[in-house]
This record gives structure tokens, sequence and C-alpha cells, in this order.
């Protein structure tokens, strides 16, 4: 975990709602695919955690969805905002664990954090399918950024107006060595139903700090007690206890 | 430019300085020492610790508010044997100051027990009685808005234990005056002021409210200054 200054590059949107922020700065802090950064808004008490979509040494690509008034904040910064994160946040994707051909399963802005994801298992030769749920057309996005890595790509909508009708797990392959996924709790349960083989989930909490002092965002698992923040937000399909 | 002498002696302690961040805001203090040097502080109250291992309260467990936030966290916490034999080992390595034990309890028996055993730790300089958490049923605020039982929990603690005690009170009350004057006559070396106000936040998509046990406790910018005025 690193604390530095940001200076946002791009900040535009994809669709009506969901933004792609590109942000220079001191990545160095950042390990693992999969994880998130919290980000300080003037007049906001709390940091805003955002999973990120992809880095390299000097930047970083955020993709957010406005959900309330932080994240409109957010889609209104200018270019050359700076910004106050704290970077290299939880545990992100085990990559020792994906097989020859790992899945990919995103829903909606549970998409962007397996972009980089699926980037470093391309780069480790692996044949990697990607499947991306949405809820209409109007939604879609990061289709052709995946395709461009190589991947094998199916695009589910709920109503049917693009690609194949339905969700996510109404286009699972027949065979894949793994799988990893993020995504509204709902498909993420759904997902944990269908899947035949271990996997990993990546799961999103209302949350103070960020890295593990408050215990916000704890939950229950096989394994003990986690905090989503810190022990997460990836844990293994085997330790998951879900709620109610 | 001349230095300023920030040290202040705290109930019979040297500290570098008066800043010292709360209980639960600061977990067992070595998640922040990744970010920067945690000896630059006086000291810190660290989380609220019970005789059991606690999850605590269902999530959601934080909401924001203007100028602050409300949480019910619930005193999660991995127990008094496994503070004393796992946290504050991990602490040790990156603070080398006296620290504060937050002690909580549902029981007079309890805190009894929790202080005499985190009162025999070395690196524990002050022990801070929480008869105050907002967020479980039957501990803390039970017996934080009584004047009797905070004067006995006060009383039957001092018995046992060697460092300095300080009581933290809760706001929500209507005389906190007899509450402090209760946990002075019960032997208190000092109070601390103030634990979080009861609030409640709703989300306006579902009309629910937001936090997993409807209400919690506020804190931040906002309350500083009731917690002044208590002082």
């Amino acid at each position: 975990m690193k604390r530095s200054l940001f200076e946002i590059e791009k900040n535009i949107p994809l669709t009506k709602d969901v933004f792609e922020m590109v942000l220079n700065g001191d990545t160095s802090g950042i390990t693992n695919a999969g994880q998130f950064v919290n980000i300080l808004l003037d007049g906001y008490y709390l940091r805003r955690p955002i999973s990120v979509c992809d880095y390299d040494e000097g930047s970083l690509t955020l993709i957010y969805k406005v959900v309330g008034k932080g994240t409109k904040a957010m889609s209104e910064m200018p270019v050359g905002t700076n910004l106050d994160l704290l970077v290299g946040l939880g545990n992100g994707y085990d990559l020792s664990r994906a097989g020859d051909h790992p899945l990919l399963i995103g829903g909606g802005v549970g998409v962007p954090p397996l972009y980089n994801l699926a980037k470093k298992l391309v780069k480790e030769g692996k044949k990697v399918s990607v499947i991306l749920g949405f809820n209409k057309k109007e939604e879609v996005f990061a289709e052709d950024s995946f395709k461009k890595l190589g991947c094998d790509v199916t695009v589910t909508t709920v109503d049917g107006s693009y690609g194949t009708k339905g969700f996510v797990t109404s286009a699972l392959p027949s065979s894949y060595s793994y799988f990893y996924t993020c995504g509204p709790e709902p498909m993420l349960k759904a997902v944990y139903n269908a899947t035949t083989t271990e996997g990993e989930f990546s799961f999103e909490r209302r949350m103070g700090c960020g890295f593990g002092a408050c215990m916000g965002c704890s939950c229950k698992t096989i394994t003990g007690y986690k905090r989503i923040c810190k022990e997460g937000p990836v844990l293994r399909k085997e330790e998951i206890l879900w709620e109610k | 430019m001349g230095e300023i002498d920030t040290k202040i002696n705290f109930l019979g302690i040297e500290i570098d300085n008066p800043i010292i961040p709360a209980s639960g805001t600061y977990g067992f203090g070595y998640e922040f020492a990744e970010l920067y040097d945690i000896n630059m502080l006086g000291t810190f109250s660290f989380k609220g610790t019970t005789a059991e291992p606690r999850f605590g309260n269902p999530t959601p467990r934080i909401a924001e508010c203007p100028s602050g936030m409300i949480n019910c966290i619930g005193l999660q916490n991995p127990g008094i044997e496994k503070v004393i034999s796992e946290e504050l080992p991990k602490l040790a390595k990156v603070f080398h100051k006296p620290v504060m034990a937050n002690i909580s309890g549902f029981s007079l028996e309890e805190y009894v027990s929790n202080c005499e055993k985190i009162d025999k730790v070395d690196m524990v300089g002050w022990i801070e009685l929480n008869v105050s958490c907002p967020n479980v049923h039957g501990g803390g605020l039970a017996f934080g808005t009584d004047p009797d039982n905070v004067k006995n929990v006060v009383k039957a603690v001092k018995k046992v234990i060697h460092k300095p005690l300080i009581v933290k009170l809760s706001p929500n009350v209507t005389d906190i005056v007899a509450i402090a004057k209760a946990a002075e006559e019960g032997g208190a070396d000092g109070i601390s002021l103030i634990n979080s106000l009861m609030g409640l936040r709703i989300d306006l998509k579902t009309g629910e409210p937001i936090l997993g046990i409807k209400t919690g406790g506020l804190s931040g910018p906002a309350v500083f200054p009731v917690a002044l005025r208590c002082v």
C-alpha cells in the first residue's frame, strides 16, 4: 500500500453512467491484478474504493459507475485535477491457479478488474475465455478491449438486445480450467452455483479505511473472519459463506 | 525556526505529543505503519477488546454523513488472549512507545478480568475502560449510562490494576457530569470524551436504514463541538 498524488489524464464516459479515468502517478504500490485504490474526494469524508482496471509503471486506469454524489463528482473532474490515492489495496487474484484455460466472468462494473488479469494471463500464454454480462446493449463496454488482448469474448445481455440473451451463467462454456469473477452479488451467487471448477470471487462492500483498520467490511468465511479490504476483495470459492 | 516542545506528562508517563487516535479508528496500529512512521504519535488507543473473540454486527457497518460517518462495527476483535499473544507483538515491531489498551466487557467480572490481564502487558501504558459502546446490546453503554454501575466497575477494576485508568464516556446520556463524577468517585485517573453519538442514515433508494443494525455511532468533524463541550 502506498499513498500518493495522481493527476487525471483522461476522464471520459464509456456509456451513460460508466466512466473511464486514466491517472498518472506512482503505481509501485500495486502488486497484483484485482487490487483496488481508495480515492480522497474534496468535500467527502470517506474515500471511494474503486478497482483497478489496468496499470503500468506510471499510470493506472479506473472504470467506474456513477452511483452517488461521490462518483458523480469524480465524473465531472477535468483533466489535470490532482487526486490523493491509496494504491495497492487488497489481495487481488491468484494467477498461479489459472490452469491452461481460465474463464473470466464479469458483470457490469465488475468487468474492469478482469482486464488487467486477462492481460497477464494472455501474456503467460493461457487460452483466456471471457464472459461479459450487462442488462442491455446501451450498457455494454470493454468488449473490444478484451478482444484486442486475444481473449475469446462472449457478451450477454439480460434483455437480449446484444449478444447472447440471458445472464452470464447462460453462456458458460463446457470446459475451462478455473474461473475468476467480479460483479453484483446476485450474479456472484449464480456463478457460484453454476460453475463446476474451483475459482475466485471479487466482492464489493461499503468500506471505511480500505486497509484493514476499521473492521467496517468484515465477512464470515469457512476459514474465519476476513476483511474484504485486506484479506479480500478476492475470496476463493471453497472459503465463501453466503449470508442468509 | 524554533522547535515547539509538545511533550506532555500523561498520567505519569511522558509522551512526545498529545496526538492520540481514538480506539476503533486505528485498529491495532500496525495497519497504518505501511503509510507512515506511527511513532510520530504520542500514543493511540487500540481496538476495543473483549474476553471472547467477536465478529461484530452484520454489514453494512459504515455509512457516510456530511462531515463524518456513522458506524456499527460492534466491537469486532479477536479476544483478549489473541490480542496479547498476536496483535500486540505485531504492533511492537513497528511501535516503540506505550500504547493505550481499550477494554470492553459485558459484565463487571469480564471488565475486571480483562483489565487484570492487560495490566500485566509491558507495552500497555494506560487502560481505557469502554463503558460507552453504542453498538452492542447488554455491554458497554449499558454500564456507561448509569452512575452507580460506572462507579462500581471502576472501583472493581482499580483494585486489580497498577496502570492509570481512563474511563471513556458516552454523550448519549442525560447528564454526563453525573457519570464523570461517578467515575472519579470510583477512582478513575482520567476520563476520555466522547464515544460516538447515536445516529441513523436512510438509503433514499430503498427507504431503509443503511446500516446492518439500523443505528450506529456518529463520529468525525461533526461531533467535535459536542465533544469539546463535554470536556
